[in-house]
């Protein structure tokens, strides 16, 4: 079983990477939404400084969000999916394998880039440090919740607003919990710890929920 | 081993496609599933194969671990081909090993059982229809199931690869194997059953009462 989840990561990682791919898409989009904002807000650093962790967690959310539509329907077009419900794997950790392959192929890089992009927002030294942190927590339970809507786009054939419309209200705590950990770091009455804690348990939630919800959207479509 | 199907109905919308379906297949021998277009032969298979439901009926693989879940003793080949158009032939295929567990032959020699040798680095984007369709059988090779399931597994084969097919089917079939294919081509896979799904086609296949 163990094989077999490595083999299906090791496919999407390298069906990510080849060309067409798309690994590469969802940080264009984010460095497109960072260095666009401060031309449309204006040469205010001290603004900038302040609501550039939401910016960038934004950027961040809507990026993690390209690509979702086609983790499963891909699969499902040309026979694959099948023969993976098939397989040793149950349906939940196929769901799961595809979900850490997309994250690895998609959420990680953002972590990596927002260190350089939060310069462009003119970021303090220590917000740097709780956003990457944030973000490197957080961008995996917005994919993981991202497999139910992967899920559903595969079930009802096109579904690419149906990702966006049932994935994004299931965010919005870890947007909430992110931002608010971030701003902790810039002084205020509550430790960084409380919201972050808090945003921990999300992720991990989302990480077991995720792939079981999908999981159960896949096995719906078996009429 | 066994395969047993009893009282099996289909329904696709609110036309019964067939209904009242029986029949038991014995280990070693394979069932030709023939009927015109639209009698369920597709979908009796993918009943079989476990992704979708029966309207009604039931099925069990005696001699299996578990009879009423024969899933993992099962191939399932439909009309598309499984495969990654960005990944070559050889990493399909390895990875169909994986993932589907119970490793029989090797990547290569399951290759070279379906005269695609040569052939594994390239991409399977620029593999032709038949050579797509070969890989596809290849498959059925890597790792060891009992019951193969086949919807028109010769489609865009030439006369040899078709030929090659039947000599690893009857080699499945004598080894103790199932096959259950559904096919408007002639076949020749060893000791045969036949049904002719036409014939389980109910006298008023419209449901009433159910909505689309």
């Amino acid at each position: 079983m163990r094989r077999a989840f490595g083999a299906l990561l090791v496919r999407d990682l390298r069906l990510a990477l080849r060309a067409g791919g798309g690994a590469g898409l969802g940080v264009v989009f984010f460095l497109a939404v960072v260095v666009v904002t401060p031309f449309a807000i204006g040469p205010d650093l001290a603004l900038l400084a302040r609501i550039g962790p939401a910016i960038l967690w934004i950027g961040a959310l809507l990026a993690s969000l390209i690509g979702l539509d086609r983790l499963f329907a891909a699969d499902a077009e040309d026979g694959s999916l099948d023969v993976l419900s098939m397989g040793a794997l149950p349906l939940e950790l196929v769901a799961a394998a595809k979900g850490l392959a997309h994250w690895i192929a998609t959420g990680l890089p953002l972590v990596v880039a927002a260190p350089v992009l939060a310069l462009l927002l003119n970021l303090a030294p220590a917000s740097i440090g709780a956003l990457t942190l944030t973000l490197l927590v957080g961008t995996p339970a917005i994919t993981f919740l991202g497999l139910i809507g992967a899920a559903f786009a595969a079930v009802f054939r096109r579904g690419g607003l149906l990702v966006a419309v049932l994935v994004m209200p299931l965010t919005i705590p870890v947007l909430i919990f992110a931002v608010a950990a971030t701003s902790t770091a810039l002084g205020g009455t509550v430790p960084f710890g409380t919201p972050f804690r808090i945003l921990l348990g999300l992720s991990l939630a989302a990480m077991v929920l995720g792939p079981i919800a999908a999981a159960a959207a896949l096995r719906v479509a078996r009429d | 081993m066994q395969l047993v199907v009893e009282n099996l109905a289909c329904r696709r919308g609110v036309r019964l496609l067939f209904q009242g379906l029986g029949f038991t297949l014995e280990a070693g021998r394979a069932l030709i599933v023939t009927g015109p277009n639209g009698t369920g032969k597709s979908s009796l298979l993918r009943i079989l194969a476990g992704l979708a439901r029966p309207e009604a009926g039931a099925m069990r693989m005696d001699g299996t671990p578990e009879p009423d879940d024969f899933t993992e003793e099962t191939h399932y080949l439909g009309h598309l081909d499984a495969h990654k158009g960005a990944l070559s032939a050889q990493e399909n295929l390895a990875f169909w090993r994986d993932m589907l567990g119970r490793p029989a032959l090797s990547v290569g020699e399951a290759m070279d059982a379906v005269g695609l040798g040569g052939l594994e680095r390239l991409p399977v984007a620029v593999l032709s229809a038949g050579q797509k369709r070969r890989l596809a059988l290849a498959r059925l090779l890597v790792a060891r199931r009992p019951l193969w399931l086949l919807d028109e597994p010769t489609t865009a084969l030439d006369v040899a690869a078709q030929a090659r097919f039947g000599e690893l089917a009857r080699a499945h079939v004598a080894a103790g194997g199932l096959i259950v294919a559904a096919t408007h081509a002639p076949l020749d896979f060893g000791p045969c059953d036949g049904l002719d799904l036409g014939a389980w086609r109910p006298a008023r296949p419209v449901v009433e009462g159910v909505d689309a």
